[in-house]
């Protein structure tokens, strides 16, 4: 028995401790949000946060997980400034990869208020989107950055 | 030349024998109770809740082209809805839901809006005049002296009014039209318009930005088990000889391995672990020692095809014709130029970001599988044939697809999961690896094409021999309906591996030769991906015009523009083509721009998908060579398409965004080569679509009239990578013939 700590709430999980996060989070906690893309760290799809860092579920164990805060995109409450802005620009064109985007994007804006276009493709460009809605995503970031600067008055 | 398959009443072949296409059906819980009683359904393609919303039941496949809201718009247009209260709703493989044009639960070929457009309206304005009927009844009122808007009858004179939702809740409105009555209704015109045209937001977009849009893969079941395929080392014909379990057993929750025994032959050599969690499958399907007898296929490659599709082009008796106009052979003959060249595309794989997975189960007497699938009418059959049961008694459950790009056309996904289901008498949720998704995909198939042209003292085009060598993705399913008659009675022909071929320049000799390479048919099964048989016939047809009119001493643009002159049957459409050739020409500065050194612009200009459905769709493109190494960087694509009625404005603009990228990918960045029968691509590393670090400046026109609406998510793809290469050739002299286009393949152009 693990306890993995996600989006707050404490988690009791009976699952091997080399288990990738991504499954327990998926099949067995059934916050399914979180995708499946390659399970190789190389498209992104099923990025997380690990105490704030972006993480890549599937190359992450439950062990490693446990312990630290876990959060998913269910826990980005809905209204980030993120969602509201890939809504705004209408992002997404399948949609499956788009939770890991969004939840890549934040912890850029988490450290970096106001990227310039480099710094968003630099940290957005392990994300694959096979719908390539690459444009959209830039926009829809300085979108909610400058929304996020805005209300917060700097 | 072209034609539009009919599939009602069609069968198809699984495994020598013959299915329904158009599946009996069996009614189950669920989607026909939500819409019961209260509701007002004056259709079958929506009904209105006593709250006012309004659920449409979308057969389309939703995969990120927002056809489902779409399909909303255009219902909601003659309905007269309010937009916040329209909902979409997936039903499964009911066949009350076939396509009004193709008579099928299937989505392709830029299709839906064009062949929806009319049943979509008939329907909305089916609900709007029933409601009109009620709420005047309601209101005390002549309903003549009504009108509706925003889910409201509005009397006109009085500005007395009454709301959708109150006249479904008060039971008033019930009729159900029949298809004589809805054939009557004089739909409204396009000045009439006020939600087609207009960038309403897509309505499948917010549960995509939190979560909460469900997949296939998203699918939880009761007592599931977890099932992880086990696929060959070659993409077909192999058959498994021996499993050796030992290591498996040692796996926590391992259940069993299921060796596939697939009637439909849609899979060969396959293997299921299943276990109690997707981990321990996975662990076990790692620890399971498969032997295998390789097969036929074992031997062929990329070079093997080639060279096979180079004899058969060879071979004056191979192939049908799709074009004969005319005596092309006597035409170069008498030319004052003749031109030859040989145009290859390689192998390119679907990898769409959600894997292939299908859950299954059995319950009293009907198998359920939950899964997102392209063409429904088909897979339920396949999985009925898989399972040995009568089709009426497999229902698909609809989800969106995390991607479909024509590779959820197929139905390989089923098969693993019924049959391990049967296996292990539970139900079973499989997940492709992504190495299974890449090796076993559907691929675009490596095409072959050859043209001998031949043109007179002015350089005109006078005749025009074409030969396109390839496997036929189409002529694999089966169906009948699918397939074109040749224009020289040698039987059916895939079409699909054609169109494009059928241009509307104006050349008066002219032969198009659809020839299948059957060692690629057997080795490399092909699927249809994204913009099929334009994707490459286009890259073939627009970088030969581009060359010819180079060797005549034109100017691209020009040459192309005194082809597309509209005579005979090209006309009608080949000065829309024009139209927009001279919009993107214009954007992209082509003529008028002064470039850097060893930057070129490069034009081309299309009629994808299919003749009878075609879009105008023109591209500039701009790159900049480095002639030291021959790398290249494309620095702007300039798109214009003329899409006619354009529903959705802004869903249009994505759906060109994505597939000039998609375009510019597969000309730059995807291969999934062929050795000893396998593909050799396992995951995002080997292939490697579009990053976002290599996205250029894109340019976007919309021509927007009132013809009827066409499709838009194809055509993109189709017209980017001959524009490119003819860049290219602007830029430095060198002329590159194969995709995708390499730096090591420019700088050897550039020599030569």
């Amino acid at each position: 028995m693990l306890t993995l700590t996600v989006n707050g709430q404490a988690k009791q999980v009976d699952v091997d401790n080399d288990t990738p996060l991504l499954w327990v989070i998926r099949e067995h906690l059934q916050m399914t949000g979180t995708k499946f893309g390659c399970g190789a760290g190389l498209c992104g799809a099923c990025t997380v946060h690990l105490d704030g860092v972006a993480v890549r579920s599937c190359q992450t164990s439950a062990k490693d997980a446990a312990g630290k805060k876990i959060t998913t995109i269910e826990g980005l409450g809905g209204n980030h400034p993120l969602q509201v802005a890939w809504v705004a620009e209408q992002v997404p064109q399948c949609g499956y990869c788009q939770s890991g985007q969004i939840m890549q994007a934040a912890s850029l804006l988490a450290k970096n208020p106001d990227p310039t276009k480099q710094e968003i493709v630099d940290h957005m460009d392990g994300n694959l989107c096979r719908c390539m809605t690459y444009g959209r995503i830039q926009k829809a970031i300085i979108r909610a950055a400058a929304d996020m600067r805005a209300k917060s008055g700097s | 030349m072209t034609h539009i398959p009919d599939l009602r009443r069609r069968s198809f072949l699984i495994g020598g024998t013959a299915a329904g296409l158009a599946c009996g059906y069996v009614a189950v819980d669920g989607i026909s109770t939500a819409l019961a009683a209260n509701n007002f359904g004056p259709t079958a393609w929506y009904s209105i809740g006593p709250d006012g919303i309004v659920t449409v039941m979308v057969g389309k496949a939703e995969m990120g082209q927002h056809v489902s809201s779409a399909m909303c718009q255009i219902v909601a247009e003659e309905l007269e809805a309010d937009w916040n209260k329209m909902r979409i709703q997936l039903p499964d493989n009911d066949p009350k839901y076939n396509d009004p044009v193709l008579g099928a639960l299937i989505t392709g070929g830029s299709w839906s809006v064009r062949m929806n457009f009319d049943a979509m309206s008939r329907a909305g304005a089916a609900g709007r005049i029933t409601l009109i009927d009620a709420g005047a009844a309601m209101l005390g009122v002549p309903a003549g002296e009504c009108r509706a808007s925003n889910s409201q009858v509005i009397h006109s004179k009085t500005g007395k009014k009454v709301s959708y939702a109150k006249i479904v809740a008060d039971g008033k409105a019930n009729k159900v039209w029949t298809a004589d009555e809805l054939k009557a209704i004089k739909l409204k015109t396009p000045d009439q318009y006020v939600l087609v045209g207009q960038a309403v937001p897509q309505l499948d977009i917010p549960s995509k930005t939190n979560g909460t849009a469900k997949f296939g893969i998203d699918v939880s079941v009761p007592g599931m088990l977890y099932g992880k395929p086990v696929t060959p080392p070659v993409r077909y014909g192999a058959t498994v000889t021996g499993v050796d379990e030992s290591e498996a057993k040692k796996v926590k929750g391992y259940v069993k391995a299921v060796t596939l025994d697939d009637k439909t032959q849609t899979t060969s050599g396959w293997v299921v672990a299943v276990a109690t969690t997707y981990e321990g499958a996975k662990k076990a399907a790692d620890a399971l020692k498969v032997t295998y007898n390789n097969g036929p296929n074992a031997k062929v490659s990329d070079r093997t095809l080639i060279d096979e599709a180079k004899k058969l082009q060879a071979d004056a008796s191979s192939g049908q014709l799709f074009v004969s106009a005319g005596d092309p052979a006597k035409a170069i003959e008498g030319a004052a130029k003749t031109f030859e060249a040989e145009y290859l595309t390689s192998i390119n794989i679907h990898a769409p970001l959600e894997p292939m997975n299908a859950t299954a189960f059995e319950k009293d007497g009907v198998w359920h599988i939950h899964t997102g699938n392209q063409f429904a009418s088909r897979t339920g059959g396949i999985a009925a044939g898989a399972l040995g049961v009568d089709p009426k008694n497999v229902v698909l459950h609809q989800y969106f697809m995390g991607g479909g790009f024509g590779r959820r056309l197929d139905a390989d996904m089923v098969i693993p999961a019924v049959l391990a289901s049967k296996a292990v008498g539970k139900p079973v949720k499989l997940i492709y690896g992504r190495d299974n998704d890449m090796t076993m995909d559907f691929t675009r198939p490596l095409t072959y094409q050859k043209v001998k042209a031949g043109l007179d003292g002015d350089g005109k085009l006078v005749g025009l021999q074409h030969d396109v060598v390839s496997a036929w993705p189409t002529a694999r399913w089966g169906i009948p309906a699918f397939l074109n008659d040749s224009v020289d009675k040698k039987g059916k022909l895939d079409g699909f591996t054609v169109n494009g071929a059928d241009f509307w320049y104006t050349v008066p000799n002219h032969k198009v030769r659809a020839i299948l390479n059957e060692l690629a048919q057997k080795a490399t099964p092909s699927g249809q991906l994204r913009s099929v048989a334009p994707g490459w016939t286009f890259w073939a047809v627009e970088s030969m015009v581009d060359e010819l009119a180079h060797a005549a001493g034109k100017d691209p643009l020009d040459y192309r523009l005194a082809m597309l002159d509209g005579a005979g049957d090209n006309a009608g459409g080949a000065k829309k083509l024009a139209n927009a050739l001279r919009t993107a020409a214009g954007r992209a500065g082509y003529g008028s721009t002064a470039l850097p050194k060893n930057s070129g612009i490069g034009i081309a200009c299309v009629s994808s998908q299919e003749r009878a459905t075609a879009t105008w769709t023109a591209c500039a493109a701009q790159v900049e060579v480095n002639p030291a190494d021959g790398s290249f960087k494309v620095k702007r694509l300039s798109l214009a398409m003329d899409l006619g009625t354009v529903v959705n404005p802004d869903g249009a603009r994505a759906q060109i965004e994505g597939s000039a990228l998609w375009g510019m990918s597969l000309a730059l960045f995807e291969k999934a080569p062929l050795e000893s029968g396998a593909l050799q691509v396992s995951n995002f590393d080997g292939y490697t679509p579009m990053r976002m670090s290599q996205m250029p400046d894109l340019d976007i026109s919309i021509i927007a009239n009132n013809d009827p609406p066409s499709g838009c998510g194809e055509p993109g793809v189709t017209v980017v990578a001959p524009a490119i290469a003819n860049a290219i050739f602007n830029a430095v002299g060198a002329r590159v013939r194969s995709l995708p286009i390499t730096a090591e393949a420019v700088k050897a152009a550039m020599k030569a």
